[in-house]
């Protein structure tokens, strides 16, 4: 019972990593419907802000995370307006590529500046305290409640706000709503601004959870996250989400009970199967094709 | 337009062809390739791997050359980046084969790279030295299970190390239970975790969690949590450096206090800084141990800190040795010539080198050697015993 309550408490600090990643797809997917795949890399990007600014800076971790967040949602919203804006009325397809290059670039630009895997400094004191047999670490604590925070944020941003209601509307007819005046481009950057920062700050929680970076780290995450986006619904926050945490629990369940070899395997599996029930994931619904 | 680019690539494909029958071999220089690991996941290794290269060829060059046959040659040397890639390993000693027409080939380093270099050296007749890969395999033909011919290496191999460190376990800590985690994509990792299971079982230690990950994970806390459970006393990890970190400090965080062991992929100084004080205490084997260093250790080490300012790690010294292999058997061959070079080599009766004394019998690419066994403290890496073979 003990162990199944510690595995349990480890699948949550994954899971609510992988949901504020899968935010930040789902959220472009949805005003967009493009699929950002330097998200990953914005991560990652994420993580090198939280080296800087601990290391360089010497700032506390409050200050570090906004850092971060702040960083990546200003580079996130200069990557749209370059590279996604001039291509919005092109085919998809040139969108998905120019994406997957802006990965890249960013995975050499910090290649070139950090070649080697790069060491966070301990921001949170690593306390751990024993709750009735159950290993509890400080940084466990912060990171699922930090998470859980962020996602209520949003989920409020997005339902209860003025650009969030603009958001709501642009997913849902991107033609006829500026007709209204609503600041498209504006509202666009918004949502850039948002789901990357999430990703930052999803970043700097790792980087501190798992405390060695390097350029790569957020190529296998990225696209796990993602597929957490799918598996929730592409375009539904709440789905996004949801996916996370369950991909976070079918992989450290796995491991926790089966030769941790199967893990992706059997966490795949799965989340194939369930899309074979379920083509618009769990919370999605299918939107029809405007011909 | 069309006609450019036809004439383009036709002066391509010419300029290819001249450049591979031109080749470097023949008058007053050897050419020599190296494969390292410049970028990719372990560039610490590459860098070590760089460094001691350049040293062991320019040492070379400023005293006029190699003598060979009565002839003094300089050192060609060419360098590819197999970017922590097994395919970009396998391309990168075709090139230096056919391209660059080299005598032999230096590196990989790390196993999952130097085997598929391994594979196109030995079908290409041209020797390749590998100064770090421990797997058995890297030197034993996937078909027949018989040595390649063509491929050394300059380290001691893994069922040994595999040997020594569960040997250690069980006389020097007097630990019965242990657990392991390893990296199951990785040839090398894999490899010697289950070296070691063996041994510790056939002598009287039990193994009480043998779990698994793939390159890349970050996340070990389910494993953890489950080598937790079964209550190991000791934990071994033959693990690279940028991950042992992380596997160590999330242990420490679910409260895991059994110590931790590990192999020679831990002996990066990368390690330390990475660690902090959370590796402290801790044992691995490895190859040589710089401050309980032989004369010829001693010197090599010197020069090495007066060119780059650090103390040479493994990778280094036995990148160096490499090269000193090579170098002593180009000379006992008498001439420039493949084929000549790996006879020689393949029966080099002793070497004193500066991870030990070594040699090679006909019919084996591993070298006989000793290992010794480190502890990590004060922030370093300090001798604790030796492992004769």
């Amino acid at each position: 019972m003990i162990y199944i309550l510690q595995q349990s408490l480890n699948a949550l600090q994954l899971g609510s990593i992988y949901a504020l990643i899968a935010l930040g797809y789902t959220m472009v997917y949805g005003i967009l419907t493009m699929i950002n795949f330097a998200h990953g890399d914005l991560f990652m990007v994420g993580a090198f802000f939280c080296f800087i600014g601990a290391t360089y800076l010497k700032l506390p971790f409050v200050p570090t995370l906004l850092f971060s967040m702040l960083g990546v949602g200003l580079l996130g919203v200069v990557i749209e307006r370059l590279a996604y804006r001039p291509l919005r009325q092109a085919p998809r397809v040139s969108a998905v590529i120019t994406a997957l290059g802006v990965g890249i670039f960013l995975e050499s630009v910090v290649l070139v500046i950090y070649p080697y895997p790069q060491h966070i400094p301990t921001l949170i004191p690593n306390v751990t305290w024993n709750v009735g047999g159950i290993t509890v670490s400080s940084l466990q604590v912060i990171i699922v409640l930090l998470s859980i925070a962020l996602l209520v944020m949003l989920d409020f941003i997005v339902r209860r706000t003025m650009v969030g209601m603009a958001m709501r509307a642009i997913s849902w007819d991107r033609t006829v709503v500026p007709l209204m005046g609503v600041p498209v481009n504006l509202v666009i950057s918004a949502t850039f601004f948002i789901g990357t920062s999430l990703g930052a700050a999803a970043g700097t929680m790792y980087a501190l959870a798992f405390p060695v970076i390097d350029p790569y780290m957020g190529i296998l995450i990225g696209w796990k996250a993602f597929i957490c986006a799918v598996v929730g619904g592409i375009g539904n926050i709440r789905g996004a989400m949801i996916g996370g945490f369950i991909l976070g629990i079918v992989e450290i369940m796995v491991a926790a009970y089966l030769p941790s070899t199967y893990r992706d395997f059997i966490a795949f599996t799965l989340l194939l199967v369930l899309l074979v029930f379920r083509p618009y994931g769990i919370l999605g619904k299918p939107r029809p094709q405007k011909v | 337009m069309k006609k450019t680019a036809l004439m383009f690539s036709l002066l391509m494909i010419a300029s290819m062809i001249l450049s591979a029958c031109g080749g470097a071999a023949g008058g007053n220089t050897i050419p020599v390739g190296g494969i390292g690991e410049l970028t990719g996941d372990i560039p610490a290794v590459g860098a070590s791997f760089k460094n001691a290269a350049e040293m062991a060829v320019q040492e070379v060059n400023d005293a006029g050359g190699l003598e060979v046959g009565g002839k003094k040659y300089k050192i060609e040397f060419f360098i590819e980046d197999n970017a922590g890639k097994a395919d970009q390993s396998a391309s990168a000693a075709q090139k230096l084969i056919t391209q660059q027409n080299v005598v032999a080939i230096i590196g990989p380093n790390a196993s999952r790279y130097a085997i598929p270099a391994s594979e196109i050296a030995e079908s290409s007749k041209v020797v390749l030295i590998t100064p770090w890969s421990t797997n058995p395999k890297t030197t034993l033909d996937a078909n027949t299970n018989q040595p390649k011919k063509y491929v050394f290496r300059a380290c001691f191999i893994d069922p040994f190390q595999g040997r020594v460190v569960a040997k250690f376990a069980l006389d020097n800590l007097k630990a019965t239970k242990a657990a392991v985690l390893y990296d199951v994509a990785s040839d090398y990792n894999k490899g010697i975790a289950e070296f070691f299971k063996q041994t510790y079982e056939e002598n009287g230690g039990q193994v009480v969690a043998f779990e698994t990950y793939t390159t890349g994970d970050k996340d070990f806390t389910a494993q953890l949590t489950k080598i937790k459970e079964a209550q190991p006393e000791v934990i071994f990890l033959p693990n690279y450096y940028s991950e042992v970190p992380l596997q160590i400090q999330q242990a420490h965080r679910l409260g895991i206090t059994a110590p931790f062991l590990g192999s020679d992929s831990w002996g990066s100084g990368e390690l330390l800084s990475l660690c902090g004080s959370d590796c402290e205490g801790y044992y691995f084997s490895t190859h040589y141990a710089p401050d309980n260093a032989t004369p010829v250790a001693k010197k090599f080490i010197d020069a090495y800190k007066a060119k780059y300012g650090s103390t040479p790690d493994d990778v280094a010294a036995l990148t160096y040795d490499a090269f000193g292999l090579l170098w002593q058997s180009l000379q006992t061959a008498g001439k420039v010539d493949r084929q000549a070079v790996r006879d020689a080599l393949a029966q080099i009766p002793k070497y004193e080198g500066v991870t030990g004394t070594m040699s090679f019998k006909e019919g084996s690419g591993d070298p006989i050697k000793s290992a010794v066994i480190l502890q990590i403290k004060g922030g370093k890496f300090v001798f604790f015993a030796n492992a004769a073979p």
